[in-house]
């Protein structure tokens, strides 16, 4: 029988879907018995949903600029 | 397609977006300054947040962001398209983050590789239901603000494994390799920041009327 401790221990493989399959089957049998390693899956599989392509903040104009110039420096100066 | 230097192995086996992608590099390697342009926009924004999230630091951000192009840009002959460019990128900016950092804090031994507390229970502190879908509660900025702050609360090691695996989707062993570290250490990494950021949203998203209750 599954711990808690040991449910949190496969809970990354469990949720990318890479744990073998007696494993998966032990995590399934455990979660369905205990509601709080229930809510710990379903939670922390919904905080990778939300932030899966969550895309970043573009670079401020001020930083674009200033690497645009350097690289066209470098450009200009040619490849080594 | 001119793909020299580039493993034809590597090369036969690949998706159109890479392919489009080594086409490239070919172009930029011959010395096309647009191509190069081109090939480096997508990620921009990418390596500066990565940057961002290694040193904390704006001014040091900004620094990682225009030397890891450079050095691309130099160093471009030692793409060998066996791995795709972005996670090559990665690499060339963690070592420019790294090397910041042990410059700013005069302490060679900065690295993502040191030792953590692996013990993943001690970051459950909350347990309590959350609506099926939380984010329908929150504007599209206010979701973005949450989850910022949420990732910046994290510790640099975990907010770097955690953004390249699960935000910017490469796998396990592409993010390994980008951060020089092993499979298990990404693993750990990675669960540790996932329960971490999933009890600073449970503040957030759990279910109307359901109290927290503390992990056993």
């Amino acid at each position: 029988m599954l711990t808690c401790k040991d449910f949190l221990h496969e809970l990354s493989d469990y949720l990318d879907e890479c744990a073998d399959a007696q494993v998966r089957a032990k995590l399934e049998e455990h979660i369905a018995e205990c509601p709080n390693c229930w809510v710990i899956a379903d939670t922390t599989k919904k905080t990778i949903r939300i932030y899966k392509g969550m895309d970043p903040y573009p670079i401020p104009s001020d930083v674009e600029s200033r690497l645009m110039k350097a690289l066209e420096k470098k450009m200009a100066a040619g490849r080594p | 397609m001119t793909t020299e230097g580039i493993s034809v192995a590597a090369a036969e086996e690949i998706s159109e977006e890479a392919r489009a992608e080594l086409q490239l590099v070919s172009r930029a390697r011959e010395g096309d300054a647009s191509a190069f342009g081109e090939l480096i926009r997508p990620y921009e924004a990418r390596i500066f947040r990565l940057a961002m999230s290694i040193t904390q630091n704006r001014e040091d951000a900004e620094d990682v962001l225009q030397e890891a192009f450079l050095k691309a840009y130099e160093h471009l002959e030692q793409f060998q398209g066996n791995s795709k460019f972005y996670t090559w990128i990665v690499r060339i900016a963690v070592n420019q983050a790294l090397m910041k950092l042990r410059k700013r804090k005069s302490d060679r031994s900065v690295s993502l590789d040191e030792q953590i507390d692996t013990g993943e229970d001690t970051v459950i502190r909350e347990i309590a239901a959350w609506d099926p879908d939380p984010e329908q509660r929150f504007s599209q900025e206010e979701m973005h603000g949450i989850l910022t702050e949420a990732i910046d609360g994290l510790a640099p090691i975990y907010r770097t494994v955690f953004t390249l695996r699960d935000v910017d989707g490469l796998s396990t062993e592409e993010t390994a390799e980008a951060l020089e570290l092993s499979v298990p250490a990404v693993k750990s990494r990675l669960l540790r920041a996932r329960l971490q950021l999933r009890d600073k949203l449970t503040r957030f998203f759990k279910r109307k009327g359901d109290d927290a209750f503390a992990y056993m």
